[in-house]
């Protein structure tokens, strides 16, 4: 065996405890990362394959894979396809994702008026 | 089937990697997701077989019945014959 | 900094849930390719709606009718997809296969190495479906993962995992309950649930 050689997400046959059968509504946000996948591998836009989504999510860095939530992979390995694929670059990313936490920052928080 | 550990996105789970099983059915071509998942548009087809393994062939202490099998979706490159034809 | 108390009060999803990095990011993703026209908000609203709107219940269709058409269940197991079709539905483009329960064999659909599921027919998987221990158990010790589920199978039954590793997508006919030959085809529909399909639990008894 060459266990060092496995990957993160290929689970199979190894040790775990029991499972846990509890549900989660799934939030809004998580819905849209689906269908945000759903739109970029139509056939029309064939932007991305599932096969290119699998591949980023395996290769987002080690401890990664178990430390983040299934739709939270989903959309860290989308963002870094569309960067590869040219159709969004880092600087507009981190520009926009800037905004927009000030923006819902601003919406919960309002700034007082003098 | 191989017991070959490259590295890069497998669809061939490490837990059959280097086991015996048989050929189930045969699916049909399919595009090789080992080239698909690095955006190659020209990715090759690859004939999709469905392999039955034996659990007690699998793993030493299986728990269950001698007749529990498992079949896996699996692509011709990682096939190697036995030479045993049944 | 001192935390403001906002100053009237926001839906409550907006309110309790910290805002994620990655929901930062996937807000940011979604603004930024409507900019691009790579979609519309009209286009997302409408995989939205196409999301909510699959379910279990098109899947126990077509096993009810399996049920009560024995060449519609022949039909089923060539292709799923074109059976589906017949009744109405839209199982997208992704083959399925149908996998039969009998007396001597019981199946059980997992993906080790992600969450392949037949989506199109029984909508989202469900959390443990995607969980490590699920996934990482159910191949090696699916008798013991069973009976968590309240499932006992005699030894005498071989049970078979299917591992969706590839370009296929799986469910699992099951067998048809004693006593239901009076049932019509929507009540016998209400016995299939998504596990059922999924191979952990067997059609629901009924009443």
């Amino acid at each position: 065996m060459k266990p060092h050689l496995r990957r993160p997400h290929d689970l199979g046959g190894l040790d775990d405890g029991p499972i846990d059968r509890n549900e989660h509504l799934h939030e809004p946000w998580e819905k849209q990362v689906d269908a945000i996948l759903r739109l970029l591998n139509d056939k029309t836009r064939n932007i991305l394959s599932i096969d290119e989504l699998r591949r980023g999510i395996e290769e987002l860095g080690p401890g990664i894979y178990e430390k983040l939530s299934y739709y939270e992979r989903w959309i860290a390995s989308i963002t870094n396809l569309l960067i590869e694929k040219n159709i969004l670059e880092i600087d507009e990313i981190g520009r926009k994702m800037a905004e927009i936490e000030r923006r819902w920052n601003e919406d919960r928080y309002p700034p007082k008026e003098s | 089937m191989l017991a070959s550990y490259p590295p890069g996105h497998i669809r061939t789970p490490f837990f059959v990697r280097g086991k015996s099983g048989i050929v189930h059915d045969i699916l049909g071509m399919y595009r090789n997701p080992e080239n698909l998942a690095y955006g190659r548009v020209d990715a090759d087809n690859k004939y999709l077989l469905r392999v039955l393994f034996k659990q007690k062939d699998l793993w030493q202490s299986y728990n269950g019945s001698g007749h529990d099998s498992i079949i896996l979706d699996l692509y011709e490159h990682w096939l190697e014959s036995s030479g045993i034809h049944i | 900094m001192v935390k403001k108390e906002p100053l009237h009060p926001h839906q409550r999803d907006l309110e309790d849930t910290p805002f994620t990095h990655y929901q930062i990011m996937t807000t940011a993703i979604t603004e930024l390719l409507f900019q691009k026209n790579i979609f519309s908000p009209d286009d997302l609203r409408a995989q939205l709606e196409a999301i909510d709107r699959k379910g279990p219940a098109d899947g126990a269709r077509l096993i009810a009718r399996a049920w009560v058409d024995p060449d519609f269940k022949e039909r089923m197991k060539t292709s799923v997809n074109s059976a589906a079709t017949e009744l109405g539905l839209d199982p997208g483009n992704i083959p399925i296969l149908a996998v039969e329960n009998t007396p001597e064999l019981h199946n059980v659909i997992v993906c080790t190495l992600c969450s392949c599921y037949p989506r199109m027919l029984i909508g989202l998987p469900p959390d443990w479906y995607k969980s490590r221990s699920y996934r990482a158990r159910v191949v090696r010790e699916p008798r013991t993962v069973l009976k968590e589920f309240g499932t006992e199978i005699s030894d005498k039954v071989e049970i078979r995992v299917h591992d969706s590793t590839a370009d296929l997508r799986y469910m699992v006919i099951p067998m048809k309950p004693d006593c239901t030959e009076s049932m019509d085809e929507s009540a016998l529909a209400k016995l299939v649930t998504r596990d059922t399909m999924i191979g952990v639990t067997l059609a629901k008894v009924p009443d």
